[in-house]
């Protein structure tokens, strides 16, 4: 019979990142909610903000952020909620790993769906705004934007996920808490939009990566006890 | 095999659990049967390690809880009126997923062995959410069972399931504890357990009323027993 079986911490966060990328690929529930939700959100403000080529590019950087703090938090619910509705969270706080796994897991796969939404993202709104986004430096802060944002959007979401308005206490919870990245990621993104100096734009994109550290020990400490009654 | 002491589990102000003390030995099959709100299902999540208990002391396979959890998980299944599973992998690919999460490295013939007990080899790769209530209810088992715990645990397995299903449920059970595990089970349905289990015992407010084993209710039946011990 059984005794203490137990895989490596690699092994089992692996395991929960094919896990979800199986099943998203299979139906594409989550990305493709947040996709059509990113493209609406960028249509309206395109049609809404009736401005001409040099305030656009001023204020593409809160419009992008905007989108992606949007359509995140509808993935992050999601991806939450299928592991609640059908008890697999149970399944997976009954396995003998390191809860961490499951935190690592859920955060990588979460990042994922993320970055693939912003992928597809990024070209349509160059297109409709005229802008090149892709560059380099821009491409870094979105993905450190995007890390930051998705590892207290992981916490908070197998923390709201347990409440019954958890479609409504996860935006309250998670933008103020996600205020300091999301202000950081839109003032290095600007920055590199405008073209400014490498010295403006350092300070945003250290807070953002110190921002980052803080948020994977912060959350990588406490999910075992958000997740536990 | 599990020994509880003075167990008591407080939600705020409110006492769920009021001092249990149980014992099953190893290979028993103990029915925990209560009513609605007697709290077996908070019970069953305390040794499941799934809830911390607010006093007393919880030993499971020879490991301390809430101290040793990680290796009370891997002497115990688990099956509740949830089937733990998820709807877009098929069969095969749920018990995998579960299979490198309790560190199989080669679990091939193991994930075979399983399909072949619940009786779904045939539908290995479809979707599980394509499955019947009662398919999806011997995969939670066959999931559960996969990394052969000592001790398994059933949380009202039988809800939701028709005639059929049940019956089904009813064999696969039946295997499992011929195989000599130790198995927990709460319900509230009485002729499943009564078929099933070797003890009984009732939970009513949160202490453990009354206990019986199958050769003493030999006397009395069943129902009369649970109806004097919620009265008493």
């Amino acid at each position: 019979m059984a005794d203490h079986l137990s895989p490596s911490l690699l092994r089992a966060i692996f395991a929960i990142v094919w896990k979800d990328l199986r099943a998203e690929f299979r139906s594409f529930e989550l990305v493709s909610a947040m996709l059509v939700f990113s493209l609406l959100v960028i249509l309206i403000f395109n049609f809404a903000l009736e401005l001409d080529i040099k305030t656009r590019q001023s204020v593409t950087a809160g419009v992008l952020w905007s989108t992606f703090a949007f359509a995140g938090t509808l993935g992050l619910n999601r991806s939450m909620a299928i592991e609640k509705d059908r008890g697999s969270l149970d399944g997976l706080l009954l396995a003998p790993v390191d809860r961490s796994a499951i935190y690592f897991g859920k955060f990588i796969s979460n990042l994922t769906f993320m970055t693939l939404v912003e992928i597809i993202v990024l070209p349509i709104y160059s297109i409709l705004y005229n802008t090149n986004l892709f560059q380099p430096g821009l491409l870094m802060v979105i993905l450190l934007g995007s890390i930051g944002y998705t590892a207290v959007g992981t916490l908070l979401a197998a923390m709201s996920v347990q409440t019954r308005t958890r479609d409504v206490l996860l935006p309250i919870l998670l933008f103020p808490v996600a205020f300091s990245v999301l202000l950081a990621a839109v003032k290095a993104s600007g920055g590199f939009l405008n073209n400014s100096e490498l010295t403006d734009i350092l300070l945003p994109i250290n807070l953002l990566i110190a921002y980052d550290i803080i948020f994977i020990a912060v959350s990588f400490m406490v999910f075992d006890t958000v997740v536990e009654e | 095999m599990i020994i509880v002491k003075k167990l008591v589990k407080r939600f705020g102000l409110k006492t769920v659990l009021r001092g249990i003390d149980f014992q099953v030995q190893p290979g028993e099959f103990v029915a925990l049967l209560g009513p609605n709100g007697a709290g077996k299902t908070t019970f069953l999540r305390i040794l499941a390690s799934l809830s911390r208990p607010s006093l007393g002391e919880v030993n499971i396979a020879g490991y301390k809880l809430p101290q040793q959890a990680r290796h009370v998980r891997a002497s115990i299944g688990v099956v509740t009126h949830l089937p733990l599973l998820y709807g877009d992998l098929s069969a095969e690919e749920n018990l995998r997923f579960y299979a490198r999460l309790y560190g199989f490295t080669d679990y091939n013939s193991r994930i075979t062995e399983i399909l072949e007990m619940v009786g779904l080899e045939t539908r290995r790769r479809d979707l599980v959410r394509t499955f019947s209530r009662g398919m999806q209810q011997r995969l939670a088992i066959g999931r559960a069972m996969l990394h052969d715990p000592d001790v398994m645990l059933f949380d009202e397995p039988y809800t939701g399931l028709d005639q059929d299903a049940s019956s089904m449920l009813d064999v696969v059970l039946k295997t499992v504890a011929k195989q000599g595990r130790t198995v927990v089970m709460t319900s509230h349905d009485l002729s499943h357990a009564e078929e099933l289990a070797t003890r009984f015992d009732i939970l009513s407010r949160g202490v453990i009323a009354a206990s019986a084993t199958q050769r003493q209710l030999k006397k009395t039946n069943l129902l009369t027993f649970y109806k004097q011990a919620l009265l008493s």
